[in-house]
């Protein structure tokens, strides 16, 4: 059982110095939901296989990591080697290439795909000259073993708790968090530290700090990295808000839809409370907090903070009116800090480096880090993290290796469903939350869409509205039937019926909407709408006006006509699934434009360029 | 999500789901039992989504009988339990497919065409968004962003997850699940 801070200190270093003496090279396979998707298990297996059957595992020692964050190039794995000092990062790694790596050991093996390094950059690189990312948040995801407690404490890990604990009183502890100048990441942007403080001026008998990892943005992924990576650290931060606000009893809300972020959590708790880092008698001390987790069952709303406290009741998770906020009367009436996970992975590395350390980062009146999850038509899809007000230049071409085949910029979306697209003049934006929101835009959770001019900005606005429709919880009527209109509206001008009427009738909507519903969703709602309608007026004029969708997106719009490219093949004629291809072979074909339904496959498989899409 | 909210006809919970299989009946009576349930209605409403997912993980889905044994254990209303299960896209109250086929809705997926990638599935399975076929073997849906975007439009049959699928790749998908 660990005593105190220096104790920990002292194992940690033990700890560090066992794992030296082990074996000298240590081989991190990224192993999140997406790694294991992108068929990263052979690796893994044909890496286990090469060092027994070469007898190497003394020499070698392979560590089942979360998400490195690599997405453009999984599977990919890390050879660091404790001798040489080296740090190999490989992509697109096929199990072939095992004897390869094995055999290169600390070198870089031939044949083998090298990342630049650059592009990551975890905590303790922090310096590293031409770094394009800042990693907090994600300083342990992809470099540590998460279902291994030394891994975390070797890290570094609960240290920031022993420091709250031993040295720091309740007070202190809320005072560098405000001080610190953390703000919500789960979209708001509201002041951590205050939330804490109005919870710890409560006097109450129980007291709750909820963690938010209902991660329901369509595109942003962030948070489950941070659970499957690095699950201990999102305990240790709840363990130190409950110390700052007096509650003793913790709560993760998580979707059902993350079983391997589940059973990392279930095995952190457990561990955590073995070893003395939750339970009664935190570290010796009189401080007791504890762990639950709850599972969500669907539902976007449920990341708005009050309906996710009435989804833990076992309520229908609806929202209510904000105030009483959930830090004066939340979960069974008692003051109730609700943060997501991204806000929470923030915490320790702030209370073991202090407050003066995290300003650093960022800009001065926002500071710290985000994570964005970067994809669409970028070259270099994957999790990234980068100082607030970095600009979107940064994160697209920087980070993201600019446009998928070298096409040019258009749009990035920003904030999922609550937010809005920006535009090329925006490339130069620092981005912080104030920025994006002056652009009808938000921070969001995070997912940021990379778009090109093959995407039609109206009918990405009809996208986030089909979501909101879906996740509308119907108790408010701006929300419920407002959006249905507006998706009405959409569909109309996709379809080329809408009217100058229709586009000022969307805006009055769109601001009624804002105006009067009732929670954080409903009166965000509205955002893809206007800001499209701001950035891309034009694109709503020509499907008005001209009756033409110039990135050839929407069907009633385009139609597709073979050219005298044709040489006859028929093969678009074998494979459109209507038959409405006709033609003898070797002649020029024709589309019936009455039965097309425009699926685009006649277009995509045809070799002579033949077929036109107008 | 559209969800098939048709009541089945005849007294309520005459399913008699729970009666039939009654080893998770057991099991499902077990794992409430060794729940923290006490005399407070409100603090026992707390476990009520946990053995929803309990009892949907046993039987598959949650007809009437069993929505009402949960009912019954928390000392709730079978109304107020069927106004949870509702709510949340989660939940089932029909059977699903032996092949559940989920097309990713996230926005990356999204912006590389999986609208025609679930038209398609539509067109050649006979069944719309959230419905199951006659045979019982297919199921289709939406799904919310399972972050392999790098791999996008993505489909999941099951557990088993296909990356970049264009629409022309459907039967091929659908001629896998045998």
């Amino acid at each position: 059982m660990i005593e105190n801070a220096k104790h920990l200190r002292e194992h940690a270093l033990e700890l560090g110095m066992r794992q030296a003496k082990g074996p000298r090279t240590r081989i991190l396979v990224s192993m999140g939901t997406c790694g294991i998707a992108a068929d990263t298990e052979p690796v893994l297996a044909a890496l286990r296989e090469e060092i027994s059957r070469r007898d190497l595992q003394d020499v070698f020692e392979v560590v089942e990591t979360g998400c490195m964050g690599l997405c453009h190039s999984e599977p990919s794995i890390e050879v660091v080697d404790g001798v040489e000092g080296t740090m190999t990062l490989y992509g697109n790694v096929v199990p072939g290439q095992a004897a390869a790596i094995i055999e290169a050991g600390p070198y870089e093996a031939a044949g083998v795909e090298v990342l630049e390094r650059t592009w990551y950059c975890p905590e303790n690189e922090e310096n590293t000259n031409g770094a394009l990312q800042a990693r907090v948040v994600l300083r342990n995801s992809g470099r540590i073993d998460p279902e291994n407690l030394d891994s975390y404490l070797i890290a570094g890990g609960y240290q920031g708790l022993a420091r709250a604990l031993t040295e720091m009183s309740p007070e202190e502890v809320g005072g560098e968090v405000r001080e610190s100048g953390l703000r919500g990441r789960g979209g708001g942007g509201f002041p951590t530290g205050m939330k804490w403080g109005f919870a710890a001026a409560r006097k109450a008998r129980d007291k709750f700090v909820v963690c938010n990892a209902d991660e329901g943005d369509p595109g942003a992924f962030m948070d489950r990295a941070v659970l499957e990576g690095d699950p201990h650290c999102v305990l240790e931060a709840m363990a130190i808000a409950g110390y700052a606000v007096g509650a003793s009893q913790g709560i993760i809300y998580i979707r059902a839809e993350y079983p391997l972020a589940i059973k990392r959590l279930r095995k952190a708790i457990e561990q955590a409370r073995e070893n003395g880092f939750l339970g009664s008698g935190i570290m010796g001390g009189k401080f007791s907090f504890d762990i639950d987790i709850k599972y969500g069952a669907g539902a976007f709303v449920c990341g708005e903070e009050t309906a996710l406290i009435h989804s833990i009741e076992g309520h229908r998770g609806e929202p209510t009116f904000k105030p009483p906020f959930p830090a004066v009367s939340g979960l069974w009436k008692a003051p109730t800090v609700v943060n997501n996970v991204e806000t929470f992975a923030n915490v320790p590395a702030i209370i073991r480096r202090g407050a003066d350390w995290f300003k650093q980062i960022g800009l001065p009146e926002c500071t710290g880090t985000k994570v964005f999850a970067l994809a669409g038509k970028v070259s270099k899809v994957g999790l990234v993290e980068v100082p607030m007000g970095a600009t979107l230049h940064d994160i697209v071409y920087g980070v993201g290796g600019g446009i998928r085949d070298g096409r040019e910029f258009k749009a990035v979306q920003t904030g999922g469903p609550s937010g809005g697209c920006l535009k090329a003049d925006h490339l130069q934006t620092p981005i912080t939350y104030e920025t994006l929101r002056a652009l009808d835009s938000m921070m969001g959770s995070g997912g940021m869409i990379v778009m090109d001019s093959d995407d039609c900005m109206v009918n990405v606005a009809k996208f986030f509205l089909d979501f909101t429709l879906d996740e509308s919880c119907g108790k408010c009527t701006p929300c419920r039937i407002g959006n249905k209109r507006l998706h009405e509206m959409l569909t109309e001008v996709c379809a080329g019926r809408g009217t100058q009427e229709t586009l000022a009738k969307l805006k009055n909507l769109s601001h009624t909407i804002k105006d009067t519903a009732l929670c954080g969703l409903g009166q965000t709602s509205p955002n893809p709408v206007l800001s499209t309608m701001l950035q891309f007026e034009d694109e709503y004029r020509e499907h008005i006006e001209d009756k033409k969708c110039r990135a050839g997106v929407c069907r009633h719009l385009i139609s597709y006509v073979i050219n005298d490219d044709c040489v006859g093949c028929t093969l678009c004629a074998r494979n459109c699934p209507v038959d409405c291809i006709s033609g003898q072979r070797r002649e020029k074909h024709e589309i019936d434009q009455d039965k097309c339904i425009k699926c685009g496959v006649c277009h995509s498989l045809c070799k002579f360029h033949a077929i036109d899409k107008r | 999500m559209t969800k098939n909210r048709v009541r089945p006809t005849g007294p309520i919970g005459s399913d008699g789901v729970i009666n039939q299989e009654p080893k998770k009946r057991q099991e499902l009576a077990d794992y409430m039992s060794g729940l923290n349930l006490g005399d407070d209605r409100d603090r026992n409403r707390g476990f009520l989504i946990q053995c929803l997912h309990k009892a949907q993980e046993l039987f598959g889905y949650l007809p009437e009988s069993v929505q009402l044994f949960v009912a019954d254990r928390l000392g709730l209303h079978l109304s107020e339990v069927y106004g949870v299960i509702s709510f949340y896209s989660y939940f089932t109250t029909v059977p699903v497919g032996r092949y559940r086929i989920n097309v990713c809705m996230g926005t990356a997926c999204f912006v590389r065409g999986a609208d025609r990638v679930l038209e398609e599935f539509k067109r050649h399975l006979g069944i719309d968004d959230g419905e199951t076929s006659e045979n019982g073997k297919f199921s289709l849906g939406g799904l919310r962003c399972v972050g392999a975007c790098s791999l996008a439009p993505v489909v999941m049959v099951n557990d088993k997850v296909y990356g970049n699928v264009a629409p022309d790749k459907v039967p091929d998908i659908i001629n896998d699940c045998q």
